[in-house]
């Protein structure tokens, strides 16, 4: 799957409040389904995500089964300085991914 | 667990139902869009937030990608899909030469990787087949309902049309008692829609993920207690186009979101 | 099956768990679920012996939703996000799912605002709540009820 959909504006005045949108691509499965023989389909969902900004961490989530699939997390963050906004998702059976987007502040 | 279908109900249902179903008045037509939730009309409408935008990229990065043993891209023989795939989900399915009956886009997509990549066919609901089918398809989005139809397709939309019209399954109900008959009232918490395919292929909240026409056909079988027919079969194919023929005009809106 | 205001009373007093038998409420058990007793576990886990008190915190969600595998959810503070005074964490936690742990969020001041939005899964009808934590150390919260219903035509399990 495309691993994630990310949105942040390109640009952004110093000061301003940006808007984050994020869209990974998991199933989430929760641990509670089963399947058609009976048998217990585990767990295997993405547990964090972690944004930072040229480095410092600026916003953090810890999911659990209830977050539904494909998970989707809007936040927010100030517009500090131009430089590189990292994502990075981590869950069960080693699932780990980062993707990063350019933010130029004026 | 109680059943997710009132058996009792259904009963009356299909009692209440007229003799003949007439189809819906062309004016009266509205898209499944229109029957959901403001919150998932919203998921639908932006596309940073509609999961199956996650299926489109996936598609465009296998559109440039060099596949089988001829090792060639779906870009090298159609160009910028963005001009070239234009309207082609809003004509299908459409009449194959070779096949000498109308196929789906899904089925048009696996027989080019076939045919042109020298690849194996992709397999129905795939990953990669969703992907290319999602990326294709919301090339014609906005674009409205227009199979292509002549002499060739006639006897297919008939058959499709008899489908659609014939009672089915254990609850021995027709597509158009609830589609035609009964769109608008509630069923199992939700409100029936009118069963117009123009958001195709789509992300079913249901499903968690993203599927066809076709899966979805099989999952109203499903539901009125009939054996599903086998995903490429040509009766669901038929039912295809005649749903796309039946929603003439409307406006593409793939890729969807629907409950 | 309590009521909301009987939830809020919890809320507001430590020692919740003896305000809800006082006031003679059945909660009914079924096995697959959890109870409005694990809710206030993992809730009681989070502040600790801290007292949480019903206001500042926002939480919105659907009263009626088509699909209980998505469900969207949007959660927010008032709060003016300074170095002085910001949002810690926001949690959310449901009654009747299997577990009653959702999410939690971490925010701080470099947030600019305190608000987030997810999609989230509802195993049946039920209350979702949001605790947040403040900078200052104080704990508020806000519930929400949603309706959930289930879809007809599925695929065969």
């Amino acid at each position: 799957m495309a691993g994630a959909l990310i949105n942040v504006p390109e640009r952004a005045r110093r000061g301003e409040i940006v808007e984050i949108k994020t869209l990974i691509s998991h199933p989430m499965e929760t641990g509670y389904r089963r399947n058609q023989s009976g048998a217990r389909v585990e767990r295997d969902i993405v547990r964090l995500f972690v944004c930072t900004y040229n480095g410092a961490e600026v916003f953090r989530a810890e999911l659990h089964p209830a977050i539904a699939a494909n998970p989707f997390i809007v936040f927010s963050t100030i517009a500090t300085e131009s430089g590189t906004l990292s994502f990075q998702w981590t869950g069960d059976n080693g699932f780990s991914v980062t993707e990063s987007a350019a933010i130029t502040v004026d | 667990m109680a059943p997710r279908w009132g058996l009792g109900a259904l009963i009356v249902l299909s009692l209440a139902a007229a003799a003949v179903a007439g189809e819906i008045p062309r004016a009266e037509r509205r898209s499944g869009y229109e029957f959901m939730s403001r919150e998932t009309r919203a998921m639908q409408d932006d596309d940073t937030a509609n999961p199956a935008m996650l299926w489109v990229l996936e598609g465009e990065a296998l559109w440039k990608a060099k596949a089988g043993s001829a090792g060639r891209a779906c870009t090298d023989c159609h160009g910028d899909a963005r001009t070239t795939m234009k309207g082609v989900a809003a004509r299908h399915p459409a009449f194959d030469p070779a096949r000498g009956r109308p196929i789906s886009l899904e089925q048009r997509i696996s027989a080019c990787r076939v045919d042109r990549q020298g690849g194996p066919p992709l397999a129905y609901e795939s990953r990669e087949l969703m992907a290319l089918t999602a990326f294709v398809a919301r090339q014609s989005r906005g674009l409205p309902v227009d199979p292509a139809m002549d002499a060739r397709t006639q006897p297919f939309l008939d058959a499709g049309r008899a489908t659609f019209h014939r009672r089915q399954g254990q609850l021995n109900l027709s597509c158009s008692q609830c589609h035609d008959d009964h769109w608008g009232r509630q069923l199992a918490g939700n409100v029936i829609p009118q069963a117009h395919p123009t958001g195709y292929p789509l992300y079913r909240l249901e499903w968690q993920g993203m599927g066809s026409l076709q899966r979805r056909l099989r999952n109203c079988l499903t539901g009125i207690r009939a054996e599903p027919y086998e995903y490429g079969a040509p009766e669901l194919v038929d039912l295809e186009l005649y749903l796309m023929s039946r929603a003439a005009g409307m406006k593409m809106d793939a890729p969807a979101v629907r409950p | 099956m309590s009521t909301p205001s009987s939830r809020r009373e919890f809320l507001r007093t430590a020692g919740g768990v003896a305000a809800v038998m006082a006031a003679g409420l059945a909660i009914s058990v079924t096995p697959a679920r959890a109870t409005s007793e694990a809710m206030k576990d993992a809730i009681r886990k989070v502040v600790g012996a801290a007292k949480v008190t019903a206001g500042r915190v926002k939480l919105e969600l659907p009263p009626l939703s088509e699909n209980g595998n998505t469900v969207p959810l949007t959660v927010s503070v008032e709060s003016p996000m300074t170095p002085a005074e910001h949002v810690k964490a926001i949690h959310v936690f449901t009654e009747l799912n299997p577990q009653p742990d959702v999410a939690t969020f971490r925010l701080g001041p470099r947030a600019g605002r305190a608000r987030v939005a997810t999609r989230i899964r509802l195993a049946t009808t039920q209350t979702v709540v949001a605790v947040t934590e403040l900078s200052d150390g104080s704990f508020w919260s806000d519930t929400a009820a949603v309706v959930v219903t289930l879809a007809a035509c599925l695929e065969d399990a």
